[in-house]
Parts: C-alpha cells; structure tokens; sequence
C-alpha cells in the first residue's frame, strides 16, 4: 500500500487516482482471511481437531493390522480423513460467502475497486490455504501415532487430497452463492458427513450392500478420496475416479460461477 | 477535462417496483465542493436514489454521470464513497483489520491510522467489529470511505437508529473531516442535520423533487406566517393575488393564507374584506417540511 504524506489537494489527487493491481486481489488480504477463519474456534473444531480425533478414535484401534501390499491399515485410514479434514476446511472456507452477501458485505464489497474475480480468488487461495492446513495436522498426529509409509506416499496422497480439494471449494462457492444465509455451515457439516461416509473416507465402501456402493461411486467425495488413496493401495489410475472428481469439479465450478455472475449482476 | 463535469448528476431518473414508483424522473445536479442534503420522509426514494447514484441499482429509465462517468468507473478510482445504512460488516474483523483489508481493494488510500483518527475511532481499533455499538459501527462505515479520499461523499441515513450522543459524534467527525473541495451529499430525514450541515437542501417526496435551494432559501419557504380568518365567498384569487403570498385555501367559510408578510394580508383582509376571527401563526422550519413532503390531501 502506497500513501501519500501531504496533504490531498484537488490539483493533485486527481494523478493519484487509479484502479487496485490484480483488481485487489493481495496476500495482504489472504493473510487477513486466514486470520480471521483461525480465530473462529468452531472453524477450528470442524477443520483442525475433530479430523485428527476421529484418526485417534477410529484410526489408532487398527494399529498392526495391515493392507494386502503389506502397508499399514492406519495408513488408508490417516489419508482418507486427511481427505475429510481438506473437504471440510474448502467448503467452509468457500461456503463463508453465504454468510458475507447475508451481512452485505458483499454490497459493501461493491463500493470499492475490489474485482468480483478478485473477491472469489481470495475466498478459493483461503479454502486451499486452510485445506493444506487440514492435510498437514492430520498428517502430523498420524505420524505422531506411528504411521509408517514410504516417503512418496505421504508427498502424493497429501498432494491429491489437497489438490483434489479444490472440488470442494468450488463446492463451497456454489453453496454459499445459492443460500444466503449466516449459518449455513450448520447443515452443511452434516452434508459434508453423509457424502464423506459415501465417499468411502469413513469406512470402505466393500463393506455397504452393492447397490450402496455403485451409487456411491457417483457421489462427489468418491473420486477424491480413491484418487489420494491409491498411491498407497497400490492401485493403478482409478479412471471411473478420474472422471468422478473431473465431473463434479465442473459441476460446482460451473454452477458457482454461472450463481456468481447472476449475483454480481444484480445491479 | 472531467474535472469541470457536475460531481453528480442524475437525468430523468426513474425506478419503479413492482406497482410502485419509487423514483418518479428525478433531476439533479451537485457542483463539485457543494454539501448536499437530500431531505425527505421515509419512502420519498432517498434510498432508492442513492443505489442508483452509486452503481447498485439499475434505474428503468435515465441517467446517472458522477464526473462525468458511470458510477462504475468513480467506484473503480475511488472518487466517490459511501456510507451506507445498514450491514456490510464482518463482525468477526477488529476495526483496524476492516479498515486495512478495505485499504487494500484500492489502488491508492489514505493511510489507516489517518482515516481511524479522523473518524473518531483510533481508540477502539482493536475491537472486534461484533462488540461495537451502532454509532461506532457507523464511525467505521465513515473510516472506510474516508480510504480512498474520495471527491464525492454519499451518506445514506447515516444517523439512523443512533442515540442523540451517537449522532452528535457522528457528525462531529463528518465536520472534523470537511476539507475544502469534497462534495457531499448525505440523505436524511432528520431537518436539523440538513439544517446544521448542508449549504444547499434538495426535498424529496415521493420520488420527486418538490424544492430545491440553499439551506436559506429552503428556510424562507418556512418563514411565512398563516393567517386565518372567516370570510363567506372570498375572492381566492383576489388574495392570491396580493404581494408575498404563497397559496390560499378555503376550507367552508374559513381562509387560510400562506404569506411572507402577514401584516399586508391582514390589513387587506380587515379594510377591503368583511373578514373576521383572524389569526396569525407562524409557521416553522418542521411545518414547511410537512407542507411540502406529505402528499397533499
């Protein structure tokens, strides 16, 4: 931010005048958003420590047990709520524009220079900044439990989950531009649960009736999760998953752009 | 160059919703520097008017130019801010924290710290946005448009819902900060604040501009007296006729006569007319506001 130290005068201000670079779109105001999500100690709950408690709770009894390939099953268990941890953090994070157009903000927003695209990178660089946060702690009291996996297991499933992610912020913004509404986390965590057990992040989907699980493969949390999975399964490109995350990631891009650009026209 | 265009100005401008005219082909135009009330009851299409000037409402039919461009390219330099009625805060951001990530959405600002003192709230710059009272919000609303210096003003029923403290406050910090050359223009439909702070008063009723003149003239149209008396057949237009009046009812046997000088009136009333029972009351600045906001019956 530059200032200026004298004082204003007509004559001069008049050069001084110019639109914000990158539309204002700054890593000062990703570094205030973060900030912001941190403080918020239900956020915190939701994305940081229930994710690691359910590894402690549901992970740590299958100590020992371990995969066909020899690896660990607390391994499968670790990313895929790693998985979990990054789908919560995004949607949150994306989803936290239902809450800013609900408090006008958003109206507030559009008194400035401020570029709508602007306003939706920061919000998705926020969703991801926090997704990484959700893969690392998880990653960590997994290791900190004893999780033992080969080094490039830990870099490419951590890698997908994050990346794949993305799907859920876009998820996030599609919500949050459809419900206007200040709490609308409070059904979104049940939602994101339900799609998360379909996902197979809970417990493997073998285990529901075989209709169960061909329906679940069409579901929005199935791809990514066998995506961040495999490089530890050992399985080859899952292309039914490919396509899964491909798909959805369209969906919700599309939808959430198509709810974004019918929101910031509404003059 | 645009600096020599009107700092606003609105032509035909006219919002309809629904069954309902909000804004009914309203005219206006502020010079640069000028200090704007626009005054009206609630539903006069302050509001309205106000989203239009701005960029946040399309109107149906006319035009908005503030210097000489869209609203959109004054937004997009900076020249005009607002401060708005209600909500557009994050209520989980300190006062600082809102104000610096605002700074960062322009492409030029005034400095943080500059802003927070001017607008009265450098004392509670740590607070969280949610634990501040009505006014201070206000005051912040007020910090962040003070951000890009802007050339053009637009208050919206700023004092609304406020305490007597908080406006006194308010407009303390809006006086504390008037520099020579910004224009302002602030709606409200509180008569003291257009009386204490405007140079110039524009009335609104129901989406019109029904007077419009320097916070002086607007007072002369207040200043005049009603005389009554009772008067069977009087010549309306006769009365009508005389120097320094401004409108003549009759109501049965009564007259009513709204002048400027109703030492004339009741002397021509007294000595060329049979009339009787007259009064004389004077009417003020509340009174005139009335006459001219509330639709006539």
């Amino acid at each position: 931010m530059t200032v200026t130290t004298s004082p204003a005068t007509t004559s001069t201000r008049a050069g001084d005048r110019r639109p914000p670079a990158l539309g204002g779109f700054s890593p000062a105001v990703l570094g205030i958003e973060i900030r912001r999500v941190l403080r918020n100690r239900r956020t915190l709950v939701f994305i940081l420590i229930m994710p690691a408690v359910f590894f402690l709770l549901f992970g740590l009894p299958q100590r020992g047990q371990n995969l066909d390939n020899g690896l660990p099953v607390t391994g499968w268990i670790m990313i895929s709520l790693a998985v979990y941890a990054a789908m919560v953090a995004t949607t949150s994070a994306g989803a936290a524009v239902a809450t800013e157009r609900a408090l006008g903000w958003s109206r507030q927003l559009r008194l400035t220079p401020l570029r709508p695209a602007a306003y939706v990178a920061t919000k998705v660089a926020t969703a991801m900044v926090l997704g990484l946060l959700g893969v690392l702690v998880e990653f960590a009291v997994g290791a900190a439990s004893g999780v033992k996996l080969p080094v490039h297991v830990w870099i490419e499933s951590g890698l997908t989950a994050w990346i794949g992610s993305l799907v859920f912020a876009a998820f996030g913004l599609f919500v949050g531009y459809l419900a206007p509404a200040e709490n609308v986390m409070q059904f979104m965590g049940p939602v994101l649960a339900i799609l998360a057990m379909l996902g197979g992040l809970f417990f493997p989907l073998d285990m529901l009736p075989h209709v169960m699980q061909q329906i679940a493969k069409f579901t929005p949390v199935y791809g990514v999760g066998q995506l961040a999975r495999s490089p530890l399964t050992g399985d080859g490109l899952d292309w039914v998953a490919v396509g899964n995350v491909a798909a959805w990631t369209a969906f919700f891009g599309l939808g959430a752009a198509r709810l974004f650009r019918r929101d910031t026209s509404r003059v | 160059m645009t600096d020599t265009a009107p700092a606003v100005e609105l032509a035909g401008l006219t919002k309809t919703f629904g069954p309902v005219t909000a804004v009914d082909g309203l005219s206006l135009r502020i010079s640069p520097g000028e200090v704007v009330a626009f005054l009206g009851p609630n539903g006069a299409g302050k509001t309205t008017t106000v989203d239009m000037l701005l960029g946040l409402a399309r109107p149906d039919a006319g035009a908005v130019r503030l210097f000489g461009g869209t609203p959109a390219e004054a937004v997009r330099l900076g020249r005009v801010a607002a401060v708005m009625q209600t909500g557009g805060l994050l209520k989980d951001l300190t006062v600082a924290e809102t104000v610096r990530m605002t700074a960062h959405f322009y492409g030029h600002t005034r400095p943080v710290s500059e802003v927070l003192e001017r607008a009265g709230i450098a004392d509670i710059a740590d607070r969280p946005v949610g634990k501040c009272s009505g006014g201070q919000q206000q005051r912040l609303r007020f910090a962040l448009a003070l951000l890009p210096d802007p050339d053009l003003m637009v208050l919206d029923e700023p004092t609304t819902g406020m305490d007597v403290e908080g406006r006194r406050d308010f407009w303390q910090a809006i006086r504390a900060d008037a520099r020579s050359g910004r224009t302002v223009l602030f709606a409200t439909h509180y008569l003291d604040e257009a009386d204490a702070y405007a140079d110039r008063i524009v009335l609104v009723r129901q989406g019109r501009v029904v007077a419009d003149g320097t916070t002086a003239e607007i007072k002369n149209l207040a200043a005049g007296r009603l005389v009554r008396a009772t008067l069977p057949g009087a010549d309306q237009a006769a009365l009508a006729a005389l120097p320094g009046v401004q409108a003549v009812e009759v109501r049965g046997d009564a007259i009513l006569v709204h002048t400027e000088d109703s030492d004339l009136v009741a002397r021509h009333l007294l000595t060329r007319t049979a009339a009787r029972d007259l009064e004389i009351t004077s009417r003020n600045l509340e009174d005139a506001f009335l006459a001219l906001t509330t639709s006539a019956a």
